[in-house]
C-alpha cells in the first residue's frame, strides 16, 4: 500500500466531498491535486488516466479510481466501514442511496436555472422533511442504537451525518423535530477523526461562492 | 432463504430492468407485482416498513423489503457471486458498471423529455456511446484479451453493459460497428443459457416503452 490516497478534482465539495469525509473519519490521510482550469483536467484526460474522462479520480493502492460510488465502496471496504456481513452492506446500501438521492438535489441547486431556483429548493425541504429525515429517524427508534446499522459506525452514519450539515446550511429549523439525527450528528461529529475535520484548516471544502461555481463551471464546461 | 425474489414495479422496464437481467443472468426464478395504477403505489406506500423512500423499485428477498436500485443490485450481485473475487475486482466492477449506470441513466429519461429537446439528448447519447463509453470498454477488453471485464470471469459488469448495449442498438444498430470486442462480448454473453433463455419471448423481459405503458407510468409516478 504505497503512499497516501491522491483526490483529484477542482477545489471544491462537488463529488468529492462525500470521499474526504470517509477518508477523514476513518482517519486516513490523503493528498489533493487541484484542477483548476480547463487545461488541467485536459492534461489528466491526454494522460489516460481517466476512465470516462471526468473527475473525481482518485488514486489509491496503485489504481486510478473514477466514479463516485466505485471510490467510497472501495475505501468503506478496506476501512471496514461497509458492515460486517451481506445483509448489512444490503441495509447500508439502501440508506446510503436514498442519502445520495438528496444529496444530489442540493448538489445540483446551484446550477438550476435562475428561475427554477426556489422550487427546487422548496423541493429539497419538502422531501427532508416528510421523506428522508423520518426515514432515518425511523430506523435509529426502531433499534434505539447509537448507530444507523450493527450497532457500529460505518458509512451510512457518516453520509447521512455530512448531509444533515448539508441541510442544516440550507435551513437549521429543517432538522428541530428529529431527536435522534440530531443525536447522530452529535455522537459522529464529537469522534476524533471526524471532529479534526471539522476543524478550520482541514481538507474539508466550504460552501460553493460564486467564484469557485464560476471556476467549475470553465473547468467542466 | 424462503421463496423466490417478489419484484415491485410497474410493468415496464424503467429502473427495475437492470435487476430482472441479473437475476435471470443468475439463473434465480423471480416474480412481480405490478402497480397499474395510482392507487396500487399508494397502497404500499401505506404499507408500513414495505417502501422506506416511498419508492419502487422494491425487491423482496431474504426476508428484507430491498429499495434502492443499486442496493438491490449490489445484493444479489454478491449472493450470486457476479461481483468478483476480492476488493479490487469489486473496484473495476464498481467502476465499469457505474459508467454503463452513467449512459444508461440517459437512454432511460429520453422518453421524458421536453418535446424541443429530445433530438439533442438522443445526439448527445449517440456522441457520448462512441467517444466515451463504447471505446472505455473496448479498451478494457482489449487490454487483457479475456472473455470477460473482470477477473476473466462472468461479473455483473459483463450483464450490465451487455444489457445496455442491447439499448444502444435499439436507438441506433450502427453505433456498435467499431467495436468487435463489444460485439463478441454480446454474442457470448447472449449465447448463456440463462441469459439466451430471457432474450427469448416469454421471458420476463419487459419490451421498450410504448406510448400506453409511458401514460401509464406518468400517472403511476405523478
Amino acid at each position: 500500500m504505497a503512499g497516501k490516497p491522491m483526490l483529484h478534482y477542482f477545489n471544491g465539495r462537488g463529488r468529492m466531498e462525500s470521499t474526504r469525509w470517509l477518508l477523514a473519519a476513518a482517519g486516513v490521510e490523503f493528498e489533493e491535486k487541484l484542477i483548476e482550469s480547463p487545461e488541467d483536467l485536459k492534461k489528466l484526460v491526454n494522460e489516460g488516466s481517466l476512465m470516462f474522462q471526468q473527475v473525481p479520480m482518485v488514486e489509491i493502492d496503485g489504481m486510478k479510481l473514477v466514479q463516485t460510488r466505485a471510490i467510497l465502496n472501495y475505501i468503506a471496504t478496506k476501512y471496514n466501514l461497509y458492515g460486517k456481513d451481506i445483509k448489512e452492506r444490503a441495509l447500508i446500501d439502501m440508506y446510503v442511496e436514498g442519502v445520495a438521492d438528496l444529496g444530489e438535489m442540493i448538489l445540483l441547486l446551484p446550477v438550476a436555472p435562475p428561475g427554477e431556483k426556489d422550487a427546487k429548493l422548496a423541493l429539497i425541504k419538502e422531501k427532508t422533511t416528510n421523506r428522508y429525515f423520518p426515514a432515518f429517524e425511523k430506523v435509529l427508534k426502531s433499534h434505539g442504537q447509537d448507530y444507523l446499522v450493527g450497532n457500529k459506525l460505518s458509512r451510512a452514519d457518516i453520509h447521512l451525518v455530512e448531509l444533515i450539515y448539508y441541510v442544516e446550511e440550507l435551513d437549521p429549523s429543517l432538522i428541530a423535530n428529529f431527536p435522534l439525527l440530531k443525536a447522530l450528528k452529535a455522537r459522529v461529529s464529537s469522534l476524533p477523526t471526524v471532529k479534526k475535520f471539522l476543524q478550520p484548516g482541514s481538507q474539508r471544502k466550504p460552501p460553493l461562492d460564486q467564484k469557485t461555481l464560476e471556476q467549475g463551471r470553465k473547468i467542466f464546461k
